[in-house]
């Protein structure tokens, strides 16, 4: 079976711009949900969230294209071309053929779409303007993307939640096997506009509390909802033999193992055990030929509801058993809010940065680590020799998609050279 | 890729402007009928284009409860019942969960615009009718999230079909139906699932959605001839007719399906995507891009050209379009493009976005069932550079063994998908 392995991140988050920032700053330890700051919050259930400052999307992006696209697309612009430069990898150098783009998407394009209904509702069908039918929907991220890079292979936009960065590469994963050799995966979210965050707060899972300290705390014994938050990451996720061949600056690490499962419970409830969220690890887990004895370490969902905490806890212990309490778990997000789709790609440039520099950075606004889950959690970075990371996200609703990475070695490129050899 | 493992279709279900159900949608199919008209869900008097293809639709009546309805737009409403429809006729046991292995049971939805409706219809609500940027919450229903996330959809048949395997919506545009059941395909070769229920759904009949085609004028003004506005490959169209609906199909693996003694439509042999890299919405007139898409689902189906009986056009009506696609089956089909049949159900169903991949799909499935091919309804006078055999007006009675269904969308996504009676496929 083909070996796919990541080559490139594009970081763009409230923690920075640029997987160097990011991971700077998750190290450090440093809280990035604040007070909205784009308008006024007070309305809404929350007032707080992650937001990326200093992102000034002219500098990245053709002013012409900015005005056809939504703050949404203008990140993932930013953050793909942030990983392709990572990796080196300009696909106008190959077949246009044998590149594509596979970008999650949450929820579209929210406040260029809530503008442009509010000129149809104020001013009358004459003030929508051009990019509308472009700009809001899902597809616009990954059109513009494959337009601007001038990628022809098979395109993709799953959705499904928070779980969307995990499936898009676990897609990517499949594209490259079906023979389009480097796939740009992940994605970004943009919900912080009145409207977006109005929606959000119906789901009944954020925090309402206004100070950050006090609000996303997953894992925490104070867990109390999530603070939302923008951005998310932008992988390049390649053949491993073309990646040597083409001699990409690094090698991040492997696509394992992936796996996605739902719950099949409620809509709109979490669901009554951690059966499926439990089955979707064990099933990445064994597609990577692994057992839960390999795994280093756990970045996990940290949905930092408590209800939802425990339910993840539980899946852990269904999955590691006795040895629960000696797996690192970690879930630096809650440094940054929960970007939906965008999410889950960044717990993946995480997880590979992590495995690079052998550090496991902390669970974010960890305080009172709830001692009911049992979990060894990880309260500052820690030192450690990281071969095999197991990544969980979860979509509301009930998906849950697991993902393990693994260091790709010294041997594996010796044996990728002599294949190419023979 | 386990290429061993083959994908067929046991089960359609269609909820589609003319009618609900497989069976109406197959009557005003064949019978050749339109049912786009002027646009009843609000008065679009304030529009450019006035016309749509409505479902007359009604949930309660369908099966749904008041709290499904209640919690859902109506692009969800239009999966669930025609996923209903499809898991029926399939014949498997899927609403008491005993009927397969649930945890190898997917759901692949796809839907370009989600629920747009509903979140139009709450904006309107939320915004005092658009006079604030500060929206009101206390005016939001409870499920409001719920519509903000398209993702629902693939939660609502996870539930429904105590589906426990992967489920995702795929939000590629236009090109959704196609690929969500290219996707649910790729799950089953895989091995990542047995059984698919895999389609698509779309309610765009709202004043955004209008008004944002009405700008860029995609979309057809003929709105003093509503039922004969949308022509494909005539020279006189004028854009395409918006429609809404849903379609799902059920997939399985084919030597389960086969042990069961499910009745078989059809194979799905291919499925191939590609983009053009060109323009969010324009098209180069030469079809490269597409016609490299089927010749990838061909290909993948060990089929050669010479053995397509009929091509389901994307056929929207606009004037690029048209010619875009006749341009790609030409390429693809050579010599033989003039032999086959090809025509677009738009032109009597409407284009519904991303769903009506998926209701091609099931007009496909079930022209190789009856093996008659739809027809195009308004083709009076083809365009000059449309000069295939686009089965003007009158249904055909022909044995359809192998079939294309090509689409082609927003963001430059062509895909192509091939669909085969089953002892044909190899």
């Amino acid at each position: 079976m083909t070996r796919v392995v990541i080559t490139g991140i594009g970081v763009i988050a409230p923690s920075g711009i640029g997987a160097d920032q990011h991971w700077k700053s998750i190290l450090a330890g440093e809280l990035n949900v604040r007070r909205i700051s784009a308008f006024d919050p007070t309305p809404y259930t929350t007032t707080i969230a992650g937001q990326v400052d200093g992102f000034d999307v002219t500098d990245q992006v053709d002013p012409r294209l900015v005005v056809q696209t939504d703050r949404w697309t203008w990140m993932s612009l930013a953050a793909t071309q942030l990983a392709l430069d990572d990796a080196r990898y300009n696909p106008a150098d190959h077949s246009p053929y044998a590149t594509s783009v596979a970008l999650a998407a949450g929820s579209g394009g929210n406040e260029f779409g809530q503008r442009e209904m509010t000129g149809l509702y104020s001013k009358g069908p004459r003030a929508v303007g051009a990019y509308q039918s472009i700009a809001w929907f899902y597809a616009a991220s990954t059109g513009q993307s494959s337009i601007r890079h001038g990628t022809k292979g098979p395109a993709s936009v799953l959705v499904t939640e928070g779980a969307g960065g995990l499936d898009s590469l676990g897609h990517a994963r499949r594209v490259v096997r079906r023979g389009t050799t480097a796939v740009i995966g992940g994605g970004t979210e943009a919900p912080l506009s009145p409207y977006a965050l109005t929606c959000y707060g119906s789901s009944g899972r954020l925090t309402t509390s206004d100070d950050p300290r006090a609000g996303y705390k997953p894992f925490d014994k104070q867990a109390n909802g999530y603070a939302p938050g923008e951005g998310g990451a932008v992988l390049l996720v390649e053949d491993l033999r073309t990646a040597v061949k083409r001699g990409s600056p690094q090698i991040y690490g492997e696509i394992a193992g992936y796996a996605a499962t739902h719950d099949a419970y409620d809509p709109n409830a979490p669901a009554p055990d951690a059966t499926h969220m439990a089955r979707a690890m064990n099933l990445a887990i064994a597609d990577a030929g692994l057992t839960a004895e390999d795994i280093d370490l756990v970045i996990a969902d940290g949905a930092g509801v408590a209800e939802l905490d425990a339910l993840e806890a539980s899946a852990l212990r269904r999955v590691f058993g006795d040895r629960i309490g000696s797996v690192p778990v970690t879930a630096p997000q809650g440094f940054v809010g929960r970007l939906n789709a965008g999410g889950s790609a960044l717990s993946v440039a995480t997880a590979l940065l992590a495995i690079r520099e052998g550090v496991a950075p902390a669970v974010g606004n960890l305080d009172q680590p709830n001692p009911a889950y049992g979990l060894d959690l990880v309260r500052v970075p820690r030192e450690l020799d990281l071969d095999v990371v197991l990544i969980n996200a979860r979509g509301f609703g009930g998906f849950n998609s697991s993902m393990v990475l693994r260091k790709v070695t010294a041997a594996d490129l010796e044996d990728v050279a002599e294949e190419a050899i023979s | 890729m386990n290429s061993s493992r083959r994908v067929v279709v046991t089960g359609v279900g269609v909820v589609a402007p003319g009618g609900v159900g497989k069976q109406a949608f197959w009557n005003l199919l064949t019978e050749g009928r339109t049912a786009t008209r002027r646009i009843s869900h609000f008065d679009p008097a304030r529009f450019r284009s006035q016309i749509a293809a409505e479902a007359d639709f009604d949930p309660l009546a369908s099966g749904l409860t008041p709290q499904e309805i209640y919690r859902n737009d109506r692009f969800i409403q239009f999966a669930m019942v025609a996923a209903d429809e499809a898991v029926a006729d399939s014949g498997l046991d899927l609403r008491s969960g005993t009927g397969v292995d649930h945890n190898r049971l997917a759901i692949s939805v796809g839907s370009a615009v989600g629920a747009t409706m509903r979140l139009e219809d709450e904006y309107v609500n939320v915004s005092n009718h658009g006079r604030d940027w500060l929206v009101d919450p206390a005016y939001g229903s409870k499920f409001l999230y719920n519509s903000l996330i398209p993702s629902s959809a693939a939660t609502e048949l996870a539930v429904r079909f105590h589906a426990h395997g992967p489920a995702s919506v795929m939000s590629t545009g236009c090109t959704s139906g196609i690929d969500a059941v290219g996707y649910g395909t790729q799950l089953i070769q895989d091995g990542d699932a047995d059984v698919v229920i895999a389609g698509a759904s779309d309610a765009p009949i709202s004043p955004i959605s209008v008004a944002c085609f009405d700008t860029i004028r995609a979309t057809s003004a003929r709105n003093d001839d509503p039922e004969h506005a949308s022509r494909p490959f005539d020279a006189t169209r004028d854009g395409f007719v918006m429609g809404e609906g849903g379609a799902v199909m059920v997939l399985e693996e084919y030597t389960s399906a086969r042990a069961r003694g499910a009745h078989i439509y059809c194979e799905i042999g291919g499925f191939a995507n590609r983009c053009n890299a060109f323009h969010m919405t324009g098209l180069r007139p030469d079809g490269v891009e597409m016609s490299a898409a089927i010749d990838a689902a061909l290909g993948q189906a060990k089929i050669d050209p010479t053995a397509v009986d009929y091509v389901n056009a994307h056929g929207s009506g606009t004037k690029q379009n048209d010619r875009h696609e006749t341009a790609a089956v030409k390429r693809s089909l050579g010599a033989h493009a003039y032999d086959i049949s090809m025509s677009s159900i738009k032109s009597m169903v409407g284009h519904s976005l991303g769903a009506i991949g998926s209701i091609e799909l099931v007009a496909c499935s079930l022209a190789i069932e009856h093996g008659v091919v739809p027809p195009t309804a308004n083709l009076e006078n083809r365009d000059a550079e449309c000069d295939l055999d686009y089965v003007p007006k009158i249904a055909r009675e022909m044995p359809v063994d192998v079939v294309v269904s090509v689409g082609s969308g927003f963001g430059g996504f062509q895909s192509a998908i091939v669909l085969a009676k089953s002892e044909v496929a190899a």
